[in-house]
């Protein structure tokens, strides 16, 4: 069953993401993607396959899968199920980072704002498990803490100066187009690598799940455990962060429709989001390049715009899966 | 031998799963002070006391959940906090008090989770696991529930199904916190009976009994705790009486024996 389920769930998600490399301002038909590989003759539906939709849908499946993998950590392990992504702090610090590099004048090149926003997260995590530690509950709330007050400066320097920042719009609001130029490489394998990690730490959370007690008892480190989904969860939504901008709604609201599939068990649950994660923000990215007929809107507004309906309507129709 | 800080002799461990000299405390508040107990192979203990006393910190500390500020408890000769902890997984099972199944889960997938300490990271499902399974689902009596969601069971069913995860862990120690609190006096009753019949079939078991009638009943040692202390310990028949009952729980009564099976029964007196 979970696996027909999954099964199911990919062969969705290759529809998807052939749909993805097809659809847009232009439209390939699907025979001229297959030749753009197999018999490559530089028309320019071949240069769009291959150097903006073919690019811009892995990018797609890797933050989907980064960001739903890392609702589904921090969900689980803070039992809370309006935790996201972001709740850690690393959204907001990404943001904030690239505004004040903009305000130094550091953030000129896409490599440049790439690396400040990795920075911008990973020092923003650091000062929320500082203050947090290891206790879930203080860590949301330090999260949050941190999150509004980053964000707060971040449109206070943007108020101020909106000349410079009308160019960082995309770090407002979260999108999949225009990072051909960039080499993705880098924040792409640390989401990879991630990822095994995030499958690999499902197996004690299945004991964490039974409470912390009971999952001592049956010889888990809670501690290590702990730390461990930490630091995934940092480093996906940080390389998703840094790579896509701020993308709302995918990390919260994909753990929920997975939860109703996986039976109580976190290694399907995991299983289901990694492919549950990437159908949503392709979707959402082709939605975004066919809403409007002038031009693109960027995805991190369909997510939510339609992320948010969606999620209503299964709560309404099925029920919630509470953790 | 040098003598321990206490002053007192420090006998050697005589059991397999034994506290020396243990001081247990929450941060400065010290709950229990120099307690030393074998815990006794092969047989039923219930530990009695009022609230408060100790009796949970004890078995918490027996599971590696608070560490003693001194002394040990020793596994086979070694302090248990010395061990891999899925290595002691697989000798001492526990079962705390405060328990919550994940939702949606069905019982042969709780009950699966005992097989936590036998596998690792990348190990496949066995036929050594799915044996355990079968066996703990049918030593607990829920075999029938085997596919049902936790959440729709009764209390009592649903207890049963905690002590098959336990049991699918195949330790030889049982430790558990008050299982027979919520339950109907029914199910404690068959709850009790199951924890007998795994010290039967060769099990340590180890738990925490609010019930003196049904402690007496089922185990074969009692340990009486007060303010920390082990009041007085040995078979109920040898060690309960008006006096012991008056100075552990502070109520006034007599003891008789009981008329279904002769094991000492407890009438407070008005």
């Amino acid at each position: 069953m979970q696996a027909a389920i999954l099964v199911g769930s990919a062969v969705l998600l290759v529809a998807v993401a052939g749909a993805s490399v097809s659809v847009g301002a232009h439209a390939v038909p699907p025979a001229e993607i297959w030749r753009a590989f197999a018999d490559f003759a530089g028309t320019d539906d071949h240069l769009i396959v291959r150097d903006v939709r073919v690019p811009r849908t892995v990018l797609g499946i890797c933050v989907g899968a980064a960001l739903g993998a890392s609702g589904t950590l921090i969900q689980t392990l803070t039992r809370n199920p309006l935790a996201e992504p972001g709740v850690l702090g690393v959204t907001a610090g990404a943001g904030f980072a690239i505004t004040l590099g903009g305000v130094l004048g550091l953030a000129g090149s896409q490599p440049a704002q790439l690396l400040l926003a990795a920075l911008g997260s990973a020092l923003a995590a650091l000062v929320v498990y500082a203050v947090g530690r290891t206790a879930p509950l203080r860590l949301v709330l330090a999260g949050v803490a941190l999150s509004s007050v980053l964000a707060g400066l971040s449109l206070g320097l943007r108020l101020m100066l909106p000349d410079v920042f009308d160019k960082f719009r995309f770090w407002t609001v979260g999108s999949l187009a225009g990072r051909e130029q960039v080499s993705l490489t880098l924040p792409l394998v640390a989401i990879a690598v991630a990822l095994v990690a995030a499958l690999l730490v499902t197996r004690p959370l299945n004991a964490m799940v039974l409470g912390e007690q009971v999952a001592h008892a049956l010889g888990g480190h809670t501690g290590r455990t702990r730390v461990g989904v930490l630091v995934i969860v940092t480093l996906l939504a940080g390389a998703a962060t840094a790579v896509a901008g701020p993308i709302a709604f995918v990390g919260l609201m994909v753990p929920h429709l997975a939860r109703r599939l996986s039976a109580g068990s976190i290694p399907w649950l995991m299983a289901h989001t990694v492919l549950l994660g990437p159908i949503m923000l392709l979707v959402s990215d082709i939605a975004s390049r066919v809403l409007l007929p002038t031009g693109e809107v960027p995805v991190a507004v369909v997510t939510a715009f339609l992320g948010g309906p969606v999620l209503i309507w299964v709560v309404r129709r099925y029920g919630a899966v509470s953790l | 031998m040098t003598a321990p800080p206490t002053g007192r002799p420090a006998a050697p461990p005589a059991t397999r799963l034994a506290a020396r000299d243990i001081t247990l405390a929450y941060g400065e508040r010290v709950v229990s002070a120099n307690v030393d107990l074998d815990v006794v192979d092969g047989a039923f203990t219930a530990i009695i006391g009022p609230n408060a006393c100790g009796k949970s910190t004890l078995l918490r500390s027996f599971v590696r959940l608070l560490r003693p500020t001194t002394g040990t408890v020793s596994f086979d000769g070694r302090d248990v906090f010395g061990y891999q902890p899925k290595a002691i997984a697989r000798e001492i099972g526990f079962l705390p008090q405060q328990l919550a199944a994940p939702e949606n889960i069905a019982v042969r997938r709780l009950v699966a989770r005992g097989r936590y300490p036998h596998q690792s990271l990348l190990s496949t499902w066995s036929a050594e696991d799915e044996r355990a399974v079968h066996e703990a689902l049918a030593a607990a009596g829920v075999e029938e529930l085997a596919e049902r969601p936790v959440e729709e069971l009764s209390g009592g069913q649903r207890q049963r199904v905690w002590v098959a995860m336990v049991l699918a862990q195949e330790t030889p120690y049982l430790l558990l916190d008050e299982p027979t609190t919520f339950l109907d006096i029914t199910h404690q009753y068959e709850l009790l009976a199951l924890f007998a019949r795994l010290r039967d079939e060769g099990r340590t078991v180890i738990a925490v009994l609010h019930d003196i009638n049904q402690a007496c009943r089922f185990a074969d040692h009692l340990v009486a705790m007060k303010d920390g202390r082990i009041v007085a310990q040995g078979a109920p028949a040898d060690i309960v009486d008006a006096a012991l009952i008056q100075e552990v729980f502070d109520l006034p009564c007599v003891v008789v024996p009981d008329p279904a099976v002769g094991t000492p029964m407890i009438v407070p007196t008005p």
